[in-house]
């Protein structure tokens, strides 16, 4: 089903990410911060689409371990590595803006380091993946459970710890002119999501058919 | 669905509108450098009489509009970047199962 959806979402992510810019500069500028509040529309989408990804990899997990089920292996690979590559895009946006912000690139609060941990522990699932050999699969979908159990922590640190972090009010409470924008390039990311994931899907089932089919092979050998 | 497909389809409608409008407006944004020049200043509140820049806090001479730049340049870079490398390894894998499918055919008609 995944793989049908991939050429609507790709249409319907390149129209959006078409007209994102002009989105994006006909917002209005925060009061504060100016220009640099226009890294928002593409920081916290992307930290969005991080945390859903997490929660795939983990649920794809959960079902892989205790339905045994092959196809939620690859599902949960393939969400690994997009929390992977958009964690890379919220830990790089963020420090650029903070460093205008804040004035400071980086700082060891809840919110940041606990962002950067979950990030890490998705690496070490990916590494796991390609190092570990046999029963990889089985230890990397055990960390994704403790990767998917962070989310929670990761969004609810602003609320419960005193941080330099802007709170999970601020998307609430957006001004009228910020919200199109800013749930345009939700959607479009969302979008965005769904396609890498129906093309990575794909490649993991074509790995799969790859692998039976040499081991094929040497049967006949 | 074929790989070849989703990677005609990941080029075409990925990258035309990208390269069509979204750098195009983020570097030639006219507007948007204008006025950054006018906001540099602007965080904190408006001060009552002339500071001069050199006057004011660190993070408010820092200019934005290089950041934000870098800031949408790096969230394309590593879309476009992993794109890039799905449709590297959709490549690869399509040529191997082709080869396999092939050498697995040329076996069982041996036999």
């Amino acid at each position: 089903m995944l793989t049908r959806l991939f050429t609507p979402l790709v249409v319907v992510a390149a129209v959006l990410f078409a007209g994102a810019p002009f989105m994006i500069a006909g917002a209005p500028y925060e009061s504060t911060m100016g220009l640099v509040q226009k890294i928002f529309y593409f920081h916290v989408p992307s930290a969005m689409v991080m945390f859903l990804s997490a929660f795939v990899c983990g649920i794809a997990s959960a079902a892989y371990l205790f339905a045994r089920r092959a196809g939620a292996d690859r599902v949960a690979f393939a969400a690994a590595e997009l929390t992977v590559v958009f964690g890379i895009i919220v830990l790089i946006t963020g420090p650029l803006w903070g460093r205008k912000a804040w004035g400071v690139w980086w700082q060891w609060d809840a919110r940041l380091t606990s962002t950067l941990v979950m990030w890490m522990i998705f690496v070490a699932y990916l590494l796991l993946r390609k190092y570990a050999g046999a029963g990889a699969e089985k230890l990397a979908a055990g960390l994704a459970l403790f990767g998917m159990a962070n989310v929670p922590f990761v969004y609810w640190s602003v609320n419960v710890w005193r941080t330099i972090h802007p709170k999970t009010t601020v998307v609430p409470t957006l001004g009228p002119g910020m919200r199109g924008a800013f749930w345009w390039c939700v959607v479009a990311f969302l979008a965005l999501y769904g396609a890498l994931m129906a093309a990575r899907v794909r490649l993991g089932k074509q790995q799969a058919e790859l692998d039976s089919l040499y081991l094929a092979l040497e049967d006949q050998d | 669905m074929t790989p070849k497909t989703i990677r005609r389809l990941l080029t075409w409608v990925v990258l035309i509108p990208l390269f069509a409008s979204g750098l195009g407006r983020i570097a030639g944004a006219g507007g948007i450098l204008l006025s950054a020049q006018a906001l540099q200043g602007g965080q904190p509140a408006a001060t009552g009489e002339f500071v001069p820049v050199s006057e004011l806090p660190p993070e408010a001479q820092l200019p934005a509009a290089p950041l934000v730049v870098a800031a949408y340049a790096v969230a394309w870079i590593m879309i476009i970047g992993y794109v890039f490398t799905l449709w590297r390894r959709l490549g690869t894998v399509q040529r191997e199962l082709t080869d396999v499918t092939r050498r697995l055919g040329e076996r069982q008609r041996g036999a």
